[in-house]
Order: structure tokens, then sequence, then C-alpha cells
């Protein structure tokens, strides 16, 4: 479980995120919905340590990210924005190059990575330098490394950015199945389709603050919108009204 | 520990595949300067052995007037080339290369010389060039003995000692030991020495730091349960393993090219084998974690590869700064410039290789300092890790 309280971050003088609270839970996929700019990204970060909040906590399976940042972490498996792999490292090397850096012995690694391998279809390419990757390979062998530890909660940042169909169709295969184990998964993205065929739950951002936070459904229905993308633009005018 | 080992065994691998970093790690770096080195010395001994064993060649213009001058000069084994040149064509014959030294006698030569006057001759030559400077100063040393040979004799008719026209004669002593001589050359091989151990880390450094960022893979990495020390101290010490490397290389390569160029016959001797080359690398082997840590500290403010290069090539050139100072200054060994690191290498290596005391407390020094230092850089990039600005 992913809980987000009271964040807040700022840079210079742009305030990013505005006390933003959120819940991802363990067995459903959340998305968060925003324009760019809107502190998507900050907002995860915050979640998985790299930027520290001014103010507020984030908490992995209740595990407070700021005071015991490795604990969390242990829980956490992070897809960044950029997710570049090493290139002179086969696929399997550079999941086993994550999986040491969370403490697993050779054995663990060894067999986490051929079931991992196994269940993302990776078997015919894991051996093989990470240079030459097509897209597809890339994020199956990026979300490896996220994976390796066996996090029980995963953040992904805009993971379709950039993927062609096939890929995106394969990202959405995964994540339904990451869900299907139990697992808690959050994921941002600014393209609502997305969203609206993944989700759970959503959680929509603007200008640094909580807009909506429910389900895709009750989202819809409260706004009075035939589709999520026009739901999201009424909630996002009536901010502005009221901003 | 075990991540930082971790990450200092994934660097060192994926930089051996690398064919950038190997190039430079391990062949230009190290091979550059014993290369350079070999050419330049042996050049200077082809050409200390070719002037010294050829024959003088002079261009002489007027030798009807000077038959005793030109007889003794053929005498003395000059090879004479004959010419009718004015002043001016003389000029322009030794600018244009055509004759490197031209030796005037005027007209008037034979009637002054018969009448024990002073006869003038005229010696043109460019001492621009230092090939002709040399040339032309032999042929004044061939010129001038047959000056004094002939005052010589001419106060003998007169019944004049001759050795009353030697008030002073000045006899030289020149002290510059063999290895001494060597020493301008010496201060190029410690500096292309100090230049492979930089070299050897270089790419490593960029590709740990700028080239993480760079292909997107350091917040990944960042958002880990791994201290952010451990990351930094992998990838130096993968750094300084390179760097190791090269260094090693280079002082082999240098072993090999001592070997095989005859630098005794230069006036020079070495002591470079196997045992000084064991003691050379003990010496630089403090500036290893010291550059490592430098370049790894700069490259970490860059946000792609050719920026860090930019950046970094100006970080080559700093140990040249001191050695250059030394240089100019002609500072010799002492205590208080072992605080210096890389000046303090190479006044070491220096004394080494021409085969004076080393004092043990100097290395003390020499080492410490470096160590200090790299231990500053390390920790200041360590902590550079730790800010959020990092990310980029």
């Amino acid at each position: 479980m992913i809980e987000a309280s009271h964040l807040s971050k700022r840079f210079g003088s742009i305030e990013a995120v505005r006390d933003v609270s959120f819940c991802a839970r363990d067995g459903e996929i959340t998305g968060i919905l925003g324009a760019n700019g809107a502190g998507k990204s900050t907002c995860l970060r915050m979640l998985y340590g790299v930027v520290t909040p001014d103010g507020g906590h984030a908490r992995i399976n209740g595990i407070d990210v700021r005071g015991e940042t490795s604990g969390a972490r242990a829980h956490l498996g992070v897809l960044p924005h950029a997710s570049g792999l090493y290139g002179n490292l086969t696929a399997r090397e550079n999941i086993h190059y994550f999986g040491s850096l969370h403490g697993l012995g050779r054995g663990v690694l060894r067999a986490r990575t051929a079931e991992l391998a196994r269940v993302l279809g990776m078997e015919e390419f894991i051996d093989r330098r990470a240079k030459g990757f097509s897209q597809g390979q890339r994020i199956k062998t990026a979300l490896a490394r996220a994976l390796v530890h066996d996090p029980g909660n995963i953040v992904l940042d805009e993971p379709t950015n950039g993927l062609d169909v096939m890929a995106i169709r394969n990202l959405r295969e995964m994540l339904l199945a990451l869900k299907a184990q139990g697992r808690c998964v959050l994921f941002s993205s600014h393209v609502m389709q997305e969203v609206a065929a993944l989700c759970d739950r959503a959680v929509i951002i603007g200008h640094g603050r909580v807009l909506a936070d429910a389900t895709v459904h009750s989202i819809r229905e409260a706004s009075g919108a035939a589709s999520l993308e026009e739901a999201f633009l009424k909630v996002l005018s009536r901010a502005e009204d009221l901003g | 520990m075990r991540a930082l080992l971790t990450v200092f065994g994934k660097e060192f691998l994926e930089n051996l595949r690398d064919r950038r970093t190997l190039f430079s790690a391990l062949l230009f770096g190290p091979l550059f300067g014993p290369l350079i080195f070999g050419f330049m010395v042996s050049r200077m001994l082809n050409q200390n052995v070719v002037e010294s064993n050829e024959p003088l060649r002079l261009t002489i213009s007027g030798s009807d007037h000077a038959p005793g001058l030109t007889h003794y000069l053929e005498a003395q084994g000059v090879k004479l080339t004959f010419a009718h040149f004015s002043e001016a064509e003389a000029r322009a014959a030794v600018h244009r290369g055509s004759a490197k030294v031209v030796l005037i006698i005027p007209q008037e030569y034979a009637a002054r010389f018969a009448a024990a006057a002073p006869a003038p001759v005229l010696l043109v030559a460019d001492s621009a060039d230092s090939q002709t400077r040399k040339t032309a100063d032999r042929a004044r040393l061939f010129l001038g003995a047959y000056a004094s040979e002939i005052s010589q004799l001419r106060l003998q008719i007169r019944g004049v000692d001759p050795l009353l026209a030697e008030a002073v004669p000045v006899n030289e002593l020149d002290v510059a030991t063999p290895t001494g001589r060597a020493l301008v050359v010496l201060g190029f091989m410690t500096y292309f020495v100090l230049f492979a151990v930089l070299m050897g880390g270089l790419y490593l450094a960029i590709d740990s730091t700028a080239g993480e960022r760079e292909r997107g893979s350091l917040e990944a990495l960042l958002s880990l349960p791994v201290a952010r020390s451990s990351l930094v101290g992998g990838k130096i010490l993968a750094t300084c393993a390179y760097m190791c490397m090269s260094l090693a290389l280079s002082l082999m390569a240098f072993v090999c090219v001592f070997h095989f160029v005859p630098l005794e016959s230069l006036g020079m001797s070495t002591n470079l084998g196997v045992a000084t080359a064991l003691v050379l690398f003990a010496i630089c082997l403090p500036f290893v974690p010291l550059g490592a840590a430098l370049m790894t500290f700069v490259a970490s403010f860059t946000r792609s590869y050719r920026e860090a290069q930019t950046y970094l090539a100006s970080v080559l050139l700093v140990p040249t700064l001191p050695i250059a100072f030394a240089s100019i200054y002609s500072l010799k060994t002492r205590g208080s410039l072992m605080f210096i690191p890389s000046l303090s290498q190479h006044l070491l290596m220096t004394s080494v290789l021409k085969d004076e005391p080393v004092a043990a407390l100097d290395v003390v020094v020499s080492a410490g300092a470096s160590l200090a230092l790299a231990l500053v850089l390390i920790v200041l990039t360590a902590r550079h890790w730790r800010r959020e600005t990092m990310l980029g």
C-alpha cells in the first residue's frame, strides 16, 4: 500500500506540489492523471524518496519513506520516467545488478531472474546485450529490474511514453498480471484512454493539487460526462474557476 | 560495503566491454607518452651522431685570395664547395637554403695578409636555424684555430714567445652528470606517466556519472535502497582500477623504450628497469585515488558526455601546472613541496630516475597529502550525490 499524506514541495518560487494526499491500495491499479507539469513526477519522486518533501509524509506499507528510506524502498519497485539500461550489459546482468544492490543473494537472484524472464517472455533475449534492444525488450528488462526484489508495491512514471502499440499492449498485460498477484500498482499518465482502460482508481492532479480521487466510474458519474477525458476537462475547468 | 563492491564489479565489467574506454585507458593513454618519448630521444640521438661524424660542409667564395686558408681547411677534412658570391648573393643563398654557411674572402685579403695586417673574412649563416648554427660554430672553430696558428708563427718569426699572447687561458669544467643532463627529458617522462594515470580513468569517470544520466539509468539507480556513498565509492574504485592498469602499462612501455633506445650514447645513463618501475608505481599510487576522485567530482556536475569531456580535458592539464611551475623556477626536491600532489610525484620520480637518495619522510608526506585531498573530494562527491539536484 502506498500512502501520500499532505505532501508539498516547492522549487524556488514554484509550488510544484501542494498538500497532496491519496492512497493506492494493494490489488488495485491506481492512475495519477494530470497535464504535463501538473506535479505528477514530483509526487512520485517523493514516494520513492529521491525528492524530499517540504511537508507531509509518504508511506510504503506503513513505513515512512523519509525516516526509513531503505526499509520503505525494499517494498517498492520503481520504474522512473527515464529507465535506461546499461547497453554493455546483458538483460540478465542488468537485472542482477539491481538485485544485488537490493541485497539479494546469488541463489535467490538466479531463481527470481528465471521466473521474471518466463513471466515477461524475455527468454530469447535475456543473455543479449541491451544495446540493440527494441522498445518492447527494453521496457520488459526495465520492469524486470524494478521487480527483481519481489516488491509488494510498484510505481511507474509515464511508463507508456514513447512506446509503440505492441509495447503498450505488453505493458498493460504486465500491469494487470501484477494486480492479479495482489500487488499495489501506481502509475502516472497524461493519456486518458490508458487510465480509463487500466485503472481501478484515478487521482487527478492539476497545478500541484488533488482535484479528484475516486474510482474511474464515479469520477465520470460525478461530473456527468460520457468519457474520462471529458470528466477530466470538467474537473480541471471547475478547479480553475474556483482557483 | 557489499553494495560498493557490486557497483565496482559492474562498472569494471561494463567498461571492459566498451571499446572507447579500452582504447583511451589501455592503449592511447599508456602508449602515447612512451612512443613520443622514444621518437624524441631517437631523433636527438640521430642528430648528435650525424653531426659529430659527418665532415663540415662549407661554401667558400674567393678562395683564390687565400690559398693557405683553403689548404688548411681541406687538410682538416672540411668539404669545400667553391663559389663566387658577393655579400648580397651569399645572403640570398643562405636564405634560400641552397648554401648553409658561406665563407667570403674579400679581394684585399691577400695584400693585408701578406702585410701582416688584420685580414677580415665574412661568415654568412642563419643563427635562427639550430642546424646551421651548429655548422657555423664548427666553421668558427676551424677559422679560430687557423688564425691563432698564423699569429703564433708571426710572433715566433719576430722572436717573441707566443705564450705572451695567451694572458688568461680558460679551462672549462662541466659538472653535468650523465643522468643530470637527461633532466629535461625526464621531466617529460614523469608528465607522460601522470597523464597516462588520468587517461586511464577518464572515460570511466564520465561513463559512471554523466553517462549514467545521459542514458537515463541514474534515477532508477538512485531509487535503490543503497547509500549514495556506496555508489560513489564503487564508481571511484572502478575508476582507480583502470587508472592502475594504465599506470602499469605506461611504466612497462617506458621500460621497453628505455631498453631499446641506447641512451648512453646521448650521455644519459638510465636505471629504469623492472625494479625502478615498481618503485615509480608505488610513488604514483596515491595520485590514483586523487585523480579518480577529482574527475568523478567534476563529471558529477555535468549533464552529458560531451559536457563532461569538455570539463575533464582541462582536468587533464591540472597536473602539468605544478610541473611547469617547478621547471620554470627550477625547484629542487624540498620537504614543503611534497604537500603538492603531482609536483611531489614528479619530483620523487625524477629523484629515483636520477639515482638520488629519496627521504622516507618525503614519500610519506607526498602520499599522505594526495590521499587526504582524495578523501576530501570523495566526501564532496558523495555529498553532491545526496542532493536532489543530482536527478537533473
